[in-house]
């Protein structure tokens, strides 16, 4: 009995251990991407932005909805690089500013999707049968609805804030990660340490949470990855359609729906928030792609 | 047969889904932290009309009941009023749909024109610089926000070179002059019916902007995935076979290999048809054009809520209907498909 008890603790711990050795492996292949490693470059650096708005923007308590009704609309010059708003505020201390929620609304997202999603696909996997079929249908059901639309819905009921609209991405999101986790889980159950475990009596939630969880979180992190860029675009949609962070605080989303009204009079208000959320998406899609690439060669997309 | 089989089972399966999907939008209708009978009223109604508006919105009865009222009452098409105009829901819905479902289409022509041919060609001219271009075209345009594309589109053709109009679906001038008589609500078929060639010309003016906006999402998904499946298909013998009984490149590329890498491209192109229609939304307010989009987003700014839930409804009977029709085609037409 001893010596099964001491087995089955050891198990999770190799586990952790083997996965440490292969996110070293990863970060040793990832290196060679030369588009993936700037692309990891720049999310630090919007990062680093994002941390530190307060202190780099220029002007931050315009930044944050001070108006500055004296300088409406000025083009870009040496007294604000980016220019100003419709407000007279100035556009790089609003986008640095606006740059916190706009990218913490990706991280929260695919976060919160994997806590529910993850569980919820091991489980449906590892049990099968009835459980097996209602998780799945649920989320078919789900993955009926047209995301943005969902996201949109959910959001309007609950109230427009930042919050909100975290939380109703999130609930739009969390599917694909059942289906990721419950294909891992599916395979998994069907391995020798699972079976093994199975046989000496381990009850089922105690085998999903060592020995399931664990594996599906490599495959999890890598489609998390993959997914921030997205999450964030949607995030910037819901925010143009009001449905976001609430002015006077800023939010590249809300920015450019207040640019679309100013288009003729000050182009570059629309064009510099618009520019921050492609680059940081691309910079996400590209460091994913390059993740994914390292972690599973076969499934190299052609193109 | 299997085949049958397929069809009835994904149909019961579709079924189940849009039974899935109202019992959603409801639970999100019942979310709704305002109050619809003070919206319904307004805020100096006596008790009375209150409990009349009650009545009347069936927020009295149990939640099953008013689920299975709501739902009766959708089969019927009637969606509900408006709790600001307190119009039908279903008549707003008979003018906004075919807006923006003529905007989808139209886009999904520029999708499949520009698209798939760009697609064959860079497979066709693999690690050419039109191949590299459509490599770099595809990254930057799934991480485009589509309502800021359109935006730019507006700075460089309506501000720079002021060639389109701004916004909306026709001028006032047509309106004046050249009325567009309403029948199926597609302003490009009924001025085409009509021989009023004119508005004809104006309300696809006023459609290039819009659609391209839409249309370059698309694009850039149908050349990478017309291009993945014709590499492919390039390689194998038959296509070998072709060239050398000296077929031109035109019939091998365009005739003997699309035909056999369209079918990945179909399913590729039936998803964008969903996410165009949600992207469509954004893309209408940008060009204040009076689609579904635009009709969702005042209805939001206004917390006119049966509104919200209305759209949310149709556009995803849409998609799941659409869904449908893509998977049992490719059961017709590929022999392999089954379920799972």
């Amino acid at each position: 009995m001893t010596i099964r008890s001491e087995d089955m603790s050891s198990q999770p711990r190799s586990a952790r251990g083997a996965q440490f050795l292969e996110y070293g492996l990863m970060w040793r292949a990832l290196r060679r991407d030369r588009l993936a490693l700037i692309s990891l470059a720049i999310i630090l650096i919007f990062v680093a932005g994002a941390i530190f708005a307060p202190w780099l923007a220029p002007y931050p308590d315009q930044g944050m909805g001070k108006a500055n009704l004296g300088e409406k609309l000025d083009p870009p010059s040496s007294l604000h690089l980016l220019g100003t708003d419709d407000l007279g505020r100035d556009l790089l201390s609003r986008i640095l500013l606006g740059s916190r929620p706009s990218l913490s609304i990706g991280l929260f997202v695919v976060g919160l999707a994997m806590l529910i999603g993850t569980p919820l696909g091991a489980i449906a996997g590892y049990f099968g049968g009835w459980i097996d079929q209602a998780i799945m249908r649920i989320t078919d059901i789900f993955l009926s609805f047209p995301a943005l639309l969902l996201a949109i819905t959910i959001s309007a009921a609950l109230g427009a804030s930042f919050f909100n609209a975290m939380l109703s991405i999130s609930l739009t999101w969390w599917p694909w990660y059942t289906r990721l986790a419950r294909a891992q889980a599916v395979s998994l159950k069907e391995q020798t340490f699972v079976e093994a475990s199975r046989a000496i009596g381990v009850p089922g939630f105690t085998i999903i949470r060592r020995h399931i969880i664990p594996n599906v979180l490599t495959p999890a992190l890598v489609q998390a990855t993959m997914d921030i860029g997205s999450a964030i675009l949607m995030g910037a949609a819901l925010s143009f359609v009001g449905l976001g962070v609430q002015l006077p605080r800023p939010d590249w989303g809300n920015m450019l729906n207040v640019a679309r009204l100013y288009f003729n009079d000050g182009p570059w208000f629309a064009i510099f928030p618009g520019l921050a959320i492609l680059l940081i998406a691309m910079c996400f899609n590209l460091l994913g792609d390059g993740v994914r690439d390292v972690l599973d060669p076969q499934s190299r997309r052609p193109g | 047969m299997a085949k049958a089989e397929y069809i009835i089972r994904r149909l019961l399966l579709a079924v189940l889904v849009l039974v899935g999907v109202s019992i959603i939008t409801f639970v999100i209708a019942r979310l709704v932290p305002s109050d619809p009978v003070a919206l319904y009223v307004g805020p100096r109604a006596k008790p009375e009309t209150r409990e009349a508006a009650r009545i009347k919105l069936g927020l009295d009865r149990p939640l099953y009941q008013q689920y299975l009222r709501y739902m009766g009452e959708v089969l019927q098409g009637d969606f509900g009023i408006s709790v600001r105009s307190h119009r039908p829901i279903i008549d707003d819905l008979k003018i906004f749909l075919p807006a923006t479902l003529e905007l989808v289409f139209v886009s999904m022509i520029f999708t499949v024109v520009i698209g798939i041919p760009l697609g064959v060609l860079s497979a066709a001219l693999k690690d050419g610089w039109l191949d590299h271009f459509s490599r770099v075209f595809a990254v930057v345009n799934v991480s485009m926000p589509v309502f800021w594309l359109a935006l730019l589109m507006q700075l460089l053709f309506v501000r720079q070179l002021d060639l389109l109009p701004i916004g909306g679906r026709v001028s006032r001038e047509i309106v004046i002059l050249a009325p567009i008589e309403q029948v199926t609500g597609f302003y490009l078929v009924d001025t085409a019916l009509a021989g009023n060639w004119s508005a004809f010309r104006d309300v696809l003016s006023h459609l290039i902007l819009p659609s391209i906006a839409l249309a370059t999402y698309g694009i850039g998904l149908s050349i990478r995935m017309t291009r993945a499946t014709m590499v492919e298909v390039l390689q194998q013998k038959y296509i070998t076979a072709a060239w050398a009984a000296g077929l031109t490149r035109r019939t091998v590329y365009f005739k003997m290999a699309l035909k056999n890498a369209i079918v990945p491209t179909l399913t590729v192109l039936s998803l964008n048809f969903v996410w165009q229609i949600s992207g469509a939304m954004l893309v209408e307010i940008v060009f204040l054009w009076p689609g579904l989009g635009t009709y969702l987003v005042n209805a939001i700014l206004t917390i006119d809520f049966p509104i919200v839930v209305s759209v949310a409804l149709v556009v995803t009977i849409f998609y799941v209907l659409s869904n449908l029709f893509v998977d049992i085609l490719q059961a017709v037409i590929d022999p392999r498909v089954t379920l799972e």
